[in-house]
């Protein structure tokens, strides 16, 4: 029998379970724990300038390597201040294990100094989470915490590890308990289910792809599988903001991304399909517009891991609960070993031609004033061949980026897009460069969302993180300024972003290199003197001020009701319409 | 603009989950977090080795939103079974009541007589009070409370509804 201390026996659990990195801050509740990482060398661990900070870049992780990200923050402001980051792995279905700290088990409930009920505050917004009381429990406790995160539909899991329970010693002998784990994730389709979805696939006359974020989570086999259905099916195929790179932008098939800033084509398709194939994506108001309108005429079929997405807002005809890796697999071997054909779907491309000639994504250039699509234009023209993993904050910087940068592999576009949180971008490019160490990572971000977590570039100096922020500089909210003017006759209300720091001397005093540019001649050799330098780079790039993001589906609009182009700009709004998000 | 309100179904649902703290949290308040209601909830412990516990629940709302309800429960790690035992078909739905009534002469000879043709037990007797210990459907507790306001009627304690399938199956 060997006694351990339970941060011991956390922190040997946590190499067992093949972590190597930790994103994390200190503090009184966690002592015990700090101290056993200083003497296990096998874990590095990346100190954070805010708890915020920690989470995100955790997930930055998570999403560029596949792998679950791990956060250790102390109890009460440690942890309320990584719950955003939770709520975020929540919405975006990404692997996190958050431990935290937490007072003696004795002192629970008595408003001890720096208690919080974190299993309390978490409870809604992880997949799962733990209170251990005793050591005897902790090793188990993580490995199905591991489990948890990383299977089925991933998700954030807590730990809240008292402070005793951290000092207490257990038997660390114990051996490992999964005789019969309670939690188990859907796997393959019936037979009969997928062979019923091929069938309708092969007698589509109008079939689509519906893609989202769960073929990326299903890891880099779903999105190979992706294109070889799509191959098969000659179907097209449109994404969800979170879904990017599943299928590559340059392939004949993609259409762009769907929904409230997604490509005419693919907008269209989706509403005059006849059949719809939706992919780990989860029908999101972003994504279906007005529901009543939402693609009226089609047969839907839906694989999803979640059984909880299937038929949540959209009634579907054919639901299959299934990881969407194994489910393509199976659609695959049987389209091919019963031989089906694809209908003559050329009067179906033929009209998605039709739409593409809209050329939807077209500006108004200028040669006075970088416009912010010039921008995300050329920095992709200029990077594309070093493969980058793209981080962004949110709004309408985030957009264009969806729109005007392309991405042809997974795990290479990392952003908000469940909870929408502004200050996602740096941390999860300091996650993601601690990831991939050799890739080319880019916050492309906005001069107000990256005030959220400025604070994580002392991180970048200090770990030497070569990351690089590209702000779209247009001094606005410029997605709140866009809302306003579109529904509230442009009465501007606190989204001007007054007063903002000089980025280029803040960059310096950080030890970055600070870039300035405002001229669309001189924004090439600007862009290209950013990717050359070996180390961070704040790039402040200004842009015209008033740009708003097309094309555009007004909230409660349906998909033919897209807006193209400013000019159709009512300033205002009934107030269904105002009501909603 | 207004708010608007959709048609409802009442659910009885019974869920078996990991005995262990936290649970009951998790269960009801996801119900709040995600806006559904609910009507009733009792929980016990049920397992010889106290490791895992029934939870009915009493809900309402439109089918969908009942279908979404079980998919949420289902979706909780220590949620192991879900079964809508309105759905599912014959069962039984029981629910205990203690009701105190106070009051003298032909009042209280009436609720004596009230409480005998509802099979209601006298479980606590003073000389101005009963308790009486009533099971039975919800609706039959309903008219028995009903009527024992018009006699004395000083305050009800229930447990809310437990249910189980008819028949030899597990529900
Ligand atoms: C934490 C948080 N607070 C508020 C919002 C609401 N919001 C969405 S976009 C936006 C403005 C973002 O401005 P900026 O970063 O400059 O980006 P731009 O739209 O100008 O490209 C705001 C305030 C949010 N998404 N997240
Ligand atoms: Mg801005």
């Amino acid at each position: 029998m060997t006694e351990k201390s339970g941060a011991d026996i956390l922190i040997e659990t946590l190499i067992e379970q093949g972590v190597d990195t930790i994103f994390g801050y200190p503090g009184g509740a966690v002592l015990p724990i700090y101290d056993a990482i200083f003497q296990h060398p096998k874990i590095k661990h990346v100190l954070v300038r805010h708890e915020a900070g920690a989470a995100h870049a955790a997930e930055g992780y998570a999403r560029s390597t596949g792998k679950p990200g791990v956060v250790l923050v102390t109890s009460g402001p440690g942890a309320t201040n990584a719950v955003t980051g939770i709520a975020d792995a929540f919405l975006d279905s990404i692997p996190l294990v958050v431990l935290t700290g937490q007072v003696a088990t004795n002192l629970i409930g008595s408003d001890a100094f720096q208690e919080a009920d974190t299993v309390g505050i978490t409870r809604h917004c992880s997949k799962h989470n733990y209170l251990v009381k005793d050591p005897a429990h902790l090793a188990n406790v993580v490995r199905e915490a591991f489990a948890i995160a990383t299977t089925g539909r991933p998700g954030p899991v807590v730990i809240d590890i008292p402070k005793n329970v951290q000092v207490a010693t257990a038997d660390a002998a114990r051996p490992k308990s999964n005789a019969s784990p309670r939690y188990v994730p859907a796997g393959e389709a019936d037979f009969a289910t997928i062979n019923k979805a091929v069938e309708l696939l092969a007698n589509a006359k109008a079939p689509i792809l519906y893609t989202g974020g769960g073929v990326i989570n299903s890891g880099p086999a779903a999105s190979e599988l992706l294109r070889e259905l799509a191959e098969l099916t000659g179907a097209p195929v449109t994404s969800t903001l979170m879904g990017l790179g599943a299928y590559p932008a340059k392939g004949e098939a993609w259409l762009g991304m769907l929904g409230m800033h997604g490509t005419y084509e693919a907008n269209m398709a989706m509403n005059q399909c006849d059949v719809m194939l939706c992919l780990g994506a989860r029908f999101d108001d972003r994504v279906t517009g007005r529901l009543d309108a939402f693609s009226p005429d089609s047969i839907k079929i839906h694989v999803d891991i979640d059984r909880s997405s299937i038929n949540k807002t959209v009634a579907v005809d054919l639901p299959i609960v299934a990881d969407v890796g194994a489910a393509m697999k199976q659609m695959i071997n049987i389209w091919k070993s019963r031989k089906y054909k694809a209908q003559d779907l050329s009067e179906w491309w033929a009209r998605i031609k039709g739409w593409r000639a809209i050329e939807c994504l077209n500006y108004p250039s200028k040669d006075t004033e970088i416009m912010p699509q010039y921008a995300i234009e050329r920095l992709y023209e200029l990077t594309k061949d070093k493969n980058p993993i793209i981080t962004t904050e949110v709004g309408q910087h985030q957009m264009w980026a969806a729109q005007h940068f392309h991405f042809d592999d997974p795990n290479k576009w990392l952003t908000s897009g469940g909870l929408g949180t502004m200050g996602y971008g740096m941390p999860a490019a300091i996650g993601a460069q601690m990831g991939n160490p050799d890739a080319l990572v880019i916050d492309i971000a906005g001069e107000a969302s990256i005030q959220m977590n400025i604070q994580e570039m002392g991180t970048a100096t200090q770990y030497r993180l070569p990351i690089k922020i590209f702000i779209l500089n247009n001094e606005w909210m410029g997605m709140v300024r866009q809302w306003q003017e579109l529904t509230y006759e442009g009465r501007y209300s606190s989204s001007y972003s007054d007063s903002l720091p000089d980025f280029v001397r803040l960059a310096e005093s950080y030890g970055w290199k600070g870039i300035r540019c405002d001229d669309p001649a001189k924004l090439d050799d600007a862009i290209a003197e950013m990717i050359a330098y070996d180390g961070p780079v704040m790039f402040d790039c200004r842009v015209t001020k008033a740009a708003n993001c097309f094309p555009m589906i007004p909230s409660g609009a349906a998909h033919t009701e897209m807006l193209l182009h400013s000019d159709e700009v009512s300033g205002t709004m009934d107030d269904e319409a105002k009501a909603l998000v | 603009m207004h708010i608007k309100q959709e048609q409802s179904e009442r659910h009885v649902l019974t869920l078996m989950v990991d005995n262990e703290s936290g649970t009951l949290a998790r269960v009801a308040g996801m119900f709040t977090s995600r806006g559904y209601n609910i009507d009733s909830l009792t929980v016990a412990d049920i397992s010889e080795d106290h490791a895992v516990s029934r939870i009915t629940i009493v809900t309402n709302g439109p089918p969908p939103v009942i279908d979404q309800i079980i998919a949420q429960c289902e979706r909780l790690v220590p949620v192991h079974k879900v079964t809508d035992l309105t759905e599912a078909g014959p069962h039984v739905e029981r629910e205990l009541a203690l009701v105190k009534v106070a009051g003298d002469g032909d009042k209280r000879v009436e609720a004596m007589r009230l409480a005998d043709i509802y099979r209601a037990r006298v479980i606590d007797a003073t000389v101005r009070s009963f308790i009486f210990e009533i099971t039975g459907s919800p609706e039959k507790i309903d008219t028995f409370v009903a009527l024992m306001r018009e006699v004395g009627l000083v305050e009800v304690a229930r447990t809310g509804v437990a249910g189980l399938m008819r028949g030899a199956e597990l529900s």
